[in-house]
């Protein structure tokens, strides 16, 4: 105790002046109080022997320090700060490109500090490593000792019960034994471990075990916690995939759409499933100052498993994914894939699908490209690629207003807005292409009679006219998409118990105190038996003394107060509290 | 949905508005009673603490009352005979400073309008209850939608938990003017710039996790919000008999406020065990955050800036119970530790909500 009591010198200064005394006192408590903790000593010398022995064993000692981990802990908390300012790289790819043009100055200093993958980078790796390994190297050998003191019994009373935090006297006319007797069966009730002195004078009790378990109970667990982090981290897959009504999806590896897997993971090992997407419904706020917020999202599906599993209906809502063979199925986003059809001049169809455009705002006005890749042969007969960057709106304003933003998400009044070009899509230069976007580099853009760029708005169902021929551009109807998220991720199990474990082992180390019960009885020179009883926690507490009085006046009534022959010394210390 | 039902719901909503309005009326009542008992407690002298950190010796002080019992003696004499009565002893080093008697100071004027204040702040608290509740019944729903939503919620629950305080007879009506300033603050903002229409959840925040992790999310800022105004007088108050006990003077409004205050221990103390108490609730709801985002997104833990800061909060009380706990940091720097903790709460509430956008971006404003 005396080692952690350390004061701050403001305190000193309004100290009892008697400065021998209190480190008299210091000296009583730390020798009852011994192992009343398993919390290590504050290690505050410089390295023992020489070499590099004893220098590895110094900073073994401070790195499994309470000061050490209070730093590193602190350091962690400050750690994880610019992660939360910064865009990151593994939440928002484009938002980091945004940030990165528009700060340009630090991108330099951002990037060798990796400030945009905090979470992963060495720096913030370091610190929790070594938090945990201190964790590690405080934890285990508090255990054990924890187990030894298990099996240990309490220590005897010290001299001076006095110098207890909390302590009261009695004088009574029942016998010593017949005293210590009914103290050892009123602690052994309350639960106290209990030790009758070798002299026989004194008893000792210990209570609040469940303290020390839970404060272990709690670190081990987030020792557990990390190895599930660490566990999922590695061997967990995810992928992304959108999907059309009506259309399927085969768990493996060539069907996602974006797949990022753990460093351990093994592509051969993805559950065979598949699913389609029969049916996806929105429904939104159709009134009111939330008008167009999602209400309600649920896709329905038929799954299998294995490769010939019997056919399952399911449905997939926002916080209910679906579970398949240790795999999660979850429904991310949605969204309007309009079908388009497109002929070449001599009216041949050459493309017919439906095409996803991505949402750009709550009400789903989407954006979205077309691109014809093979099959087109312009007038001239030369093979020649088509392409159209696409706006589409669900609930059109009306034509006076010349903004294409939707008003509602739902399909009350779709358009499809197309610009054309033609050329080259870029699609063979090898680069990886975003399917929403075109690239115009190599496109030359339609122009109508006047000159301007070629462009019209379509209503469902109504057809566009290439000019000179070029080919029609039919909007022929709407599909839905939804996108999905296939993970699988282990140790959830453990992460889970790991922190069931730490709440609860958290609670036992919060609420339960750990204290010292003696009870010491001697028949005084007079033959009246004098009571004395003491305290001590391992943190000051108003509970303590509070207990102590419980226990006093229960064991009051068995051995009752003696009348006072006369004004006696002894019993001093017990009135000095009334002058307080 | 009926036109009927519509209509209903929103004159709930409605009824919510007034009710939370006519909260914030009470409460400004509160706030004068409170002013009040203030001013007529600084008529009275005090003057323990400075007596007691001046007086010669540091006597130390006895606890626990023991009432009389009656013995009767051999020779058929009654004797009043005392119980065992337990001295406690304050660590060495520590401040043996008794209680201030709180901001009615011994003046009976002032009790008055303290219990005045105690009083509406109840009536206050019952008002927007109902107000919180009607908001809830309109929408059919957990009131917790949007930040409007949880600021009332966030009241209601800080008050809610000083009241109990005051009924299970715990000494901390010493907090009752910056709790009522703060309430009407926080309804001030959740009215003028957070207010959002009574509607429906978005999917995301549709699931029974919203019941469990929101609703002791909210607990705990209140909880903490309680600790934290009591960390902040006991550095005023530590201060304050800091320089009393190296015989300075502090200047007459500081020495009249801060002696009325109880002690800088028992401040330290009362501010200690709320924190304890709400830490593993606290790591309760990030639990629960965790696992609800595991359903909802895919991923439990994805360093979202909510979670970020939730993990920084959580660290930083760690820190602080650490410090207490172990490496007797006790006092002023352990303060200063569940400042910042809250501090981070607090951002995690505003900034995180407004400012950063993640997930989490349901403000509604
Ligand atoms: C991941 C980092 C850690 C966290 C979040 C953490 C958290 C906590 C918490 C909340 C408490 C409870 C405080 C109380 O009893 O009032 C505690 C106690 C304690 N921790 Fe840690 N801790 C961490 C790392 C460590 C490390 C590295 C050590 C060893 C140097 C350590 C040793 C202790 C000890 C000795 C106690 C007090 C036991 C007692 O009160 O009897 N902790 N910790």
């Amino acid at each position: 105790m005396s080692t952690t009591d350390k004061t701050t010198p403001a305190d000193a200064s309004g100290a009892a002046p008697d400065a021998a005394e209190a480190a008299r006192d210091d000296a009583a408590a730390a020798a009852a109080g011994a192992q009343l903790s398993t919390a290590p000593a504050e290690d505050t010398g410089g390295p023992v022997g020489i070499g590099v022995l004893g220098w590895l064993r110094w900073f073994w000692r401070q790195l499994t320090s309470m000061r050490v981990a209070l730093i590193l802990l602190f350091l962690l908390s400050l750690g994880a700060i610019p992660g939360s300012l910064i865009p990151q790289t593994h939440i928002d790819p484009m938002k980091v490109e945004k940030w990165k043009q528009a700060h340009a100055f630090w991108v330099p200093l951002a990037e060798k500090l990796q400030l945009f993958e905090v979470y992963g980078s060495v720096w913030f790796s370091a610190i929790y490593i070594l938090l945990f390994v201190s964790l590690i190297g405080c934890i285990v050998p508090r255990t054990w000792q924890f187990v030894g003191q298990l099996t240990g019994r309490p220590p005897g009373a010290p001299k001076r019960l006095d110098r207890m935090p909390a302590y009261t006297t009695w004088r009574t006319e029942a016998a010593p034994d017949e005293v210590l007797a009914h103290a050892r069966t009123l602690l052994g009730r309350r639960r106290f471990r209990t030790e009758a002195a070798a002299g026989g004078s004194s008893v000792a009790a210990e209570k609040g075990y469940l303290r020390e378990a839970g404060n272990l109970v709690f670190h081990l667990a987030l020792i557990a916690i990390l190895v599930a982090f660490a566990w999922g981290k590695l061997y967990k897959y995810e992928g992304g995939k959108l999907v059309l009504r009506g259309k399927g999806f085969s768990n493996t590896l060539t069907q996602y759409d974006d797949f990022k897997p753990g460093s351990l993971f093994d592509s051969d090992a993805l559950p065979p499933f598949s699913f389609t997407l029969d049916r996806f419904d929105a429904s939104f706020e159709p009134t009111g100052p939330q008008r167009g917020t999602a209400r309600t999202f649920k896709a329905y599906v038929t799954y299998s498993k294995g490769a010939h599993g019997t056919p399952t209906q399911a449905e997939i809502e926002v916080n209910k994914p679906l579970e398949i063979d240790g795999s999660k199925v979850f429904l991310l986003g949605h969204g309007y894939a309009p079908v388009v059809s497109v002929t070449d001049p001599t009216g041949k169809v050459v493309f017919r699908d439906a095409v996803p455009m991505l949402p750009q705002d709550a009400n789903l006005t989407s954006a979205g490209a077309v691109k014809v890749t093979d099959g087109y042969v312009n007038k001239d007969g030369a093979k020649e690629q088509l392409g159209f960057s696409a706006l589409f709106v669900p609930t059109f304003a009306g034509e006076g207003s010349g903004t294409m933003f939707s008003q509602f998400p739902e399909l009350a009044n779709p358009r499809l807005a197309l610009n054309a070009w033609h050329g080259s899509l870029g699609v063979d230069s090898g680069l990886p292409q975003n399917v929403y976007q075109l690239t115009t580099s190599k496109m030359q853009q339609f122009k109508d009679d006047s000159g301007q760029p070629f462009k019209q708005r379509l209503a469902l169902g109504e057809e566009m006219v290439l000019p000179n021929g070029a080919g029609t551009v039919k909007f022929e109807g709407i599909e839905r998409w939804a996108t999905f998220q296939i993970s699988e991720q282990p140790g959830n199990g453990l992460a889970l118990g790991g922190a069931v474990g730490a709440v609860v082992g958290l609670a036992g180390s919060l609420f339960i105190q750990r204290r010292r019960i003696w009870v010491r009885a001697v028949a005084g020179p007079d033959g009246v038996t004098v009571v004395e009883m003491a305290g001590l926690g391992r943190s000051e507490s108003a509970k303590l003394p509070e207990e102590l009085a419980d226990l006093a006046a229960t064991l009051n009534e068995q051995a009752p107060t003696a009348p006072e022959p006369e004004p006696e010394n002894d019993s001093e210390k017990s009135r000095e509290g009334e002058r307080g | 949905m009926t036109t009927l039902a519509v209509a209903a719901n929103e004159s709930l909503a409605e009824i919510s508005n007034y009710l939370i309005y006519s909260s914030m009326a009470v409460y400004t009542l509160a706030f004068f009673a409170h002013i009040a008992e203030w001013v007529f407690g600084s008529r009275s002298k005090v003057g323990r603490t400075a007596a007691a950190l001046t007086a010669a010796t540091g006597a130390k002080a006895a606890a626990g009352k023991a009432p009389a019992v009656q013995v009767r003696g051999q020779g058929g004499t009654t004797a009043v005979l005392d119980k065992p009565k337990v001295v406690s002893r304050a660590a060495a080093g520590a401040r043996d400073v008794p209680d201030g008697p709180g901001a009615a100071g011994g003046s009976e004027k002032g009790d008055l309008y303290g219990r005045i204040a105690v009083s509406l702040t109840v009536l206050g608290f019952l008002v927007e209850f109902a107000g919180v509740a009607a908001r809830a019944l309109s929408v059919e729903r957990a009131p917790w939608g949007n930040m409007y939503e949880f600021s009332i919620t966030f009241s209601t629950m800080a008050v809610g938990v000083y009241l109990a305080l005051l009924a299970l007879g715990k000494n901390v009506r010493w907090l009752g003017l910056v709790l009522v300033t703060t309430v009407l603050l926080d309804l001030g903002i959740a009215t003028k710039w957070l207010y959002t229409d009574s509607d429906q959840l978005v999917p995301a925040l549709d699931s029974y996790w919203l019941w469990i992790h929101v609703s002791t999310a909210i607990f705990c800022g209140a909880t903490f919000y309680i600790g934290a105004a009591g960390t902040a007088l006991y550095l005023f108050r530590d201060s304050y008999e800091a320089k009393l006990a190296g015989g300075g003077k502090p200047g007459t409004f500081a020495t009249s406020v801060l002696e009325r205050l109880p002690a800088a221990a028992t401040l330290d103390k009362f501010a200690y065990r709320i924190n304890a108490a709400v830490f593993p609730l606290w790591t309760f709801t990030i639990i629960a955050g965790a696992i609800w985002a595991g359903d909802a997104w895919g991923r439990y833990w994805d360093w979202d800036p909510k979670e970020v800061w939730s993990f920084v909060t959580w660290v930083a009380y760690a820190c602080y119970l650490h410090a207490r706990a172990t490496a007797g940091w006790k006092g002023r720097k352990a303060a200063y530790l569940a400042l910042f903790a809250f501090a981070c709460w607090i951002w995690n509430y505003y900034g995180v909500n407004i400012l950063l956008n993640g997930k989490h971006s349901y403000g509604g404003v």
